[in-house]
């Protein structure tokens, strides 16, 4: 039976062999067998990219619905009920903040090819940006559809830094702040890592050859980092830690935790940018990490504390996700079981005993989860990082090179350590000056009466929940 | 007229709702306070900071009435909210100087 396929196989081989030399010798006659092909190639090609497309489409609104919902109910029910839609606001007025930024001039200094350390400015206003594809970031989409997911990371980004300067800034100085942020410390930490050129892009000839699949570096540690220097910088809640500031609806950051992490399939999933193989590895990864750390935030709690609590269990399901994010596209499901409860134990740590013993009042824990489960997730993708995932980067010979140490290559998780060194130093300077700025220009807290008060009503107008409406 | 104002276990006040009821009386005020007596309050932590509560949630329950009314509804409501245990809560007794129905201006006990 073999042999008789074989024979037949041979039999075409040699067949189309000959034909292709008679359409190399005349090549006026047209030959339909060709043009048949190259019909059916165009036909391949416009399914791939329909597949693509829809998926791409869906997370990117899956990683809107991170912040809109998401983020805004995980930070609203954390802070107290003065404050809490002032809180909400400063996530979803970044939906809109960002988002004509990154029409303007965001997305032409992230991605546009320019310095390693920054874009130019020639897709401003989105200039050449189309419905061709742009086959250095994504071949089979149109450019809008990765412009529009990239812009649903831009949203993100600066929303998570919220949680360290809750309940005391005003209105005014965040969105300075936030605008400023977004073009000194975003736009170029996502430069050097995913655009192309970028110092840090070990996928379009970076210097270091750094391994984020979705953010670890570009999202989480800029804005963890970021968010303990505004801590720093702002000081602590009038009253804290002596007054009570429980969280004020633990059910509404319950119910944003698992918006978040449904809404992560789409940040990692996604960041495949196509409907592939490795978009399935990212999003069992990203499943598998979240459940991971729930359980080991809430065995650290139980051990701790003497009880498993839903907050904790719900931050440490973040923490995870954040952990898995730059590994997500990069390793094997089963490390990523280890890399979500390695992050639920130490993002525990870091907030219920660190922080404490160290005084800072980062209000809803940005630095203690984004911080320090991005700066885990980064090294550890050094660890964890295979070719039998990802096998992107070849060779000269066309053989996929290692990855990671699960590779072999203990080099990357220097590498590794050289992006994450390079996140914190530009967010840490960054934020300093852009705070400094902030402060000189309209003063970043409110005065102590309104911090008393209530943001809602001094910053908004408005009461959350209203006895006579 | 007296006034009695208690203060009750929340999980109580269907019962003594009831009681009240199965003794004629006609109305009352309800309120959801916080507050504590002897009973202990509770550690809460959130994300390792502990959180003392001592304030605990209770139900408020104001009730005038004519003096000859008292005693047996004094009896009823105690006897529907007791449990035996610590936090069932407390009764106490006012005089009542006046009682003015607004609806027409009746006056004293026949405002009631």
């Amino acid at each position: 039976m073999k042999r008789v396929f074989l024979a037949v196989c041979l039999a075409t081989f040699l067949s189309a062999t000959w034909a292709g030399a008679q359409v190399a010798a005349t090549p006026a006659i047209p030959d339909p067998a060709a043009a048949k092909i190259a019909e059916l190639e165009a036909k391949i090609a416009a399914a791939q990219s329909a597949g693509d497309n829809a998926w791409l489409l869906t997370s990117s609104a899956l990683v809107l619905m991170m912040t809109g919902p998401g983020l805004a109910l995980f930070y609203g029910g954390l802070v107290r009920r003065k404050n809490v839609l002032a809180t909400m606001m400063q996530s979803f007025i970044l939906m809109g903040v960002v988002t004509v930024l990154w029409a303007i001039v965001g997305y032409s200094l992230a991605f546009s090819e320019g310095t390693p350390f920054v874009g130019s400015l020639k897709y401003a206003f989105l200039n050449g940006v189309g419905l061709e594809p742009n086959a250095d970031y994504a071949a089979t989409v149109p450019h809008q559809t990765y412009m529009i997911f990239q812009l649903m990371f831009a949203i993100i980004t600066p929303a998570l830094i919220t949680g360290a300067f809750a309940e005391r800034m005003r209105f005014s100085a965040m969105l300075l702040f936030m605008i400023l942020w977004s073009l000194v410390v975003y736009a170029p930490l996502a430069h050097m890592v995913w655009g192309k050129g970028g110092f840090l892009n070990a996928f379009l000839g970076g210097k270091i050859p750094t391994f984020d699949f979705a953010g670890g570096t570009v999202v989480h540690i800029s804005s963890g980092v970021s968010a303990l220097v505004c801590a720093l910088y702002l000081g602590k809640r009038h009253g804290y830690p002596q007054q009570p500031m429980k969280p004020h609806s633990v059910v509404l950051s319950a119910i944003g935790a698992c918006l978040l992490w449904v809404g992560w399939f789409g940040f990692n999933a996604g960041s495949a940018v196509g409907a592939s193989g490795l978009a399935t590895s990212a999003f069992v990864n990203t499943h598998f990490a979240a459940a991971a750390a729930a359980l080991g935030w809430s065995i650290a709690e139980k051990i701790k504390n003497g009880k498993a609590s839903v907050l904790g269990a719900i931050t440490g399901c973040v923490a995870g996700l954040v952990a898995i994010t730059p590994a997500s596209g990069f390793v094997k499901p089963i490390p990523a079981l280890i890399i979500g409860l390695l992050a639920g134990l130490i993002c525990f740590f870091a907030v219920a005993v660190l922080k404490a013993k160290l005084g800072y009042d980062d209000s809803l824990d940005a630095f203690g989860v984004h911080g320090v489960g991005g700066t885990l997730g980064a090294l550890i993708t050094g660890v964890f990082a295979t070719n039998a995932i990802n096998n992107a980067l070849k060779d000269p010979s066309g053989h996929a090179i290692a990855l990671g140490l699960a590779d072999g290559n203990a080099g990357q998780i220097l590498n590794q350590l050289w992006g994450a060194l390079i996140s914190w130093g530009l967010a840490v300077v960054g934020t300093l000056i852009i705070l400094k700025v902030v402060d000189l220009t309209v003063g970043l807290r409110v005065s102590k009466d309104e911090e008393i008060e209530g943001l809602d009503l001094t910053q908004h107008g408005e009461e959350a929940y209203n006895l006579e409406g | 007229m007296k006034k009695i104002e208690a203060i009750i276990q929340p999980f109580k006040l269907e019962e003594v709702k009831e009681a009240l009821k199965q003794v004629g009386l006609d109305g009352m005020t309800v309120s959801e306070v916080r507050g504590h007596g002897r009973q202990q309050g509770h550690k809460e932590v959130y994300r390792g900071h502990e959180y003392n509560v001592d304030y605990l949630p209770k139900i408020k329950l104001e009730i005038v009435l004519p003096d000859n009314r008292l005693e047996e509804t004094v009896r009823a409501l105690s006897g529907a909210a007791r449990t035996g245990k610590l936090g069932d809560g407390k009764i106490f007794v006012f005089p009542v100087e006046e009682a003015i129905r607004i609806r027409n201006n009746d006056r004293g006990e026949g405002a009631l």
